[in-house]
């Protein structure tokens, strides 16, 4: 899957990120900030690359703000606005296949 | 992934706490509190436009966190939307104990979940018949229709009011005293029993009004409910406090169902304990004393 067009999906409250992602030739570009980026920048960023990777995202620009998510929920968010981005977020999602 | 145990359809479910589903701040340790049930909301408490969202949050919420002993029911959004079906999918693939079907208004919206919760088994190869069902009531229908929604399906553990929109509905508004939701109350409690799964009180939600809650949970035990929705977690302990036997209670029915056990295996059918008549009709109420008191610590025999 690809990144078609502009979408975002999350909050800025605590213990959520706000994700946007738009599309983009070549590679991933990806920018993080977070409230705990000195503990947990690293950790954050595998995250992120790993759950675009699962989606099979290999281009754009994608924007991380995080306010001190669990991976559950990096992962919840990315997976969202990727999929809002292709229209494709509101049924028919393949639980357990690439959203795992 | 969290595995969950295979839920059990009659467990002990004195409180039933809401919590926004999309919302990972309350989602994330909502098993510290101790409530008996955890209630995932994917309806009211999520915007029209979150609804995508609040479901791969569930996702990974049931997948990842471990919830222990707490049960896990997702409320999905009603029938007459388009989000329930994606919504059923959802809940049955991150291995949801229960599903809580809003707005029920008769046994066919029963059996329309249960088809696709059956369905939603057979493609993510859940155990068929895993997940459970409950229906909340919200209408003047659903409470007429009470009796063939307790009767709807093997899935169903129980029936809830849902105050707000009953309220609504009756254009009444709450009163202290409960008489504004006392005839419905009483409704859905006879059909409840009478087709044996639980039956729960609606939230109360006025948070620093405690007089007010206590004396609607009084009055909820002495009206037969087995738990209440909550909204709060401070609202816990003391429907617990309430709903557990009392000490003498629970030294009774310890005496009537060793009494029973004895006077039985000896061929006699009806005796007195403590100067009462007991006969077989009191055995299930004694038995049920004992269990609800060794789930809040107060009984540590061997009888059940």
């Amino acid at each position: 899957m690809q990144i078609e067009k502009n979408a975002m999906a999350g909050t800025l409250e605590s213990s959520d990120a706000l994700v946007t992602v738009e599309p983009g030739e070549g590679s991933v570009e990806l920018e993080i900030s977070s409230s705990v980026m000195n503990q947990y920048g690293r950790q954050i960023r595998a995250t992120v690359l790993e759950t675009l990777d699962r989606l099979g995202v290999t281009g754009g620009r994608v924007t991380v703000v995080d306010k001190g998510a669990l991976d559950c929920t990096l992962k919840a968010r990315v997976e969202c606005a990727v999929m809002r981005s292709c229209g494709k977020s509101d049924a028919g999602i393949p639980w357990g296949g690439v959203i795992r | 992934m969290i595995k969950r145990p295979k839920p059990e359809r009659f467990r002990l479910r004195r409180t039933m706490m809401f919590m926004n589903a999309q919302k990972p701040g309350l989602i994330k340790d909502a098993y510290i509190y101790g409530c008996d049930s955890i209630m995932l909301d994917l309806e009211d408490a999520v915007a029209e436009n979150q609804k995508d969202a609040a479901r791969f949050s569930l996702y990974h919420a049931l997948t990842t966190i471990d919830y222990g002993s707490t049960e896990v029911i997702v409320r999905i959004n009603g029938l007459d939307t388009p989000h329930w079906q994606e919504d059923i999918r959802v809940c049955v693939a991150g291995g949801a104990d229960g599903i809580r079907i809003a707005k029920c208004e008769s046994a066919q919206d029963v059996k329309t979940v249960e088809a696709a919760v059956e369905a939603a088994e057979k493609e993510f190869g859940v155990e068929v018949g895993r997940t459970l069902l409950m229906a909340a009531l919200e209408s003047p229908k659903g409470i007429l229709n009470a009796y063939e929604i307790c009767c709807a399906s093997d899935r169903l553990f129980g029936v809830a009011i849902s105050g707000g929109d009953f309220r609504k509905c009756m254009q009444t508004k709450f009163d202290p005293s409960g008489i504004d939701m006392l005839a419905a109350r009483g409704q859905m409690l006879l059909a409840a029993r009478a087709a044996g799964v639980q039956c729960f009180d609606t939230v109360f939600t006025d948070l620093d009004d405690e007089a007010g809650f206590e004396a609607e949970v009084r009055q909820n035990k002495a009206m037969g409910f087995d738990g209440k929705s909550l909204i709060n977690p401070k609202q816990i302990r003391l429907v617990h406090e309430l709903f557990a036997p009392t000490e003498k209670e629970v030294a009774q029915a310890e005496a009537i169902v060793r009494a029973y056990r004895e006077q039985s295996a000896a061929g006699v059918g009806v005796f007195t304990v403590n100067g009462k008549m007991i006969d077989i009709a009191f055995i299930p109420g004694a038995e049920r004393t004992l269990r609800l008191a060794k789930a809040c610590g107060m009984y540590e025999g061997e009888l059940v």
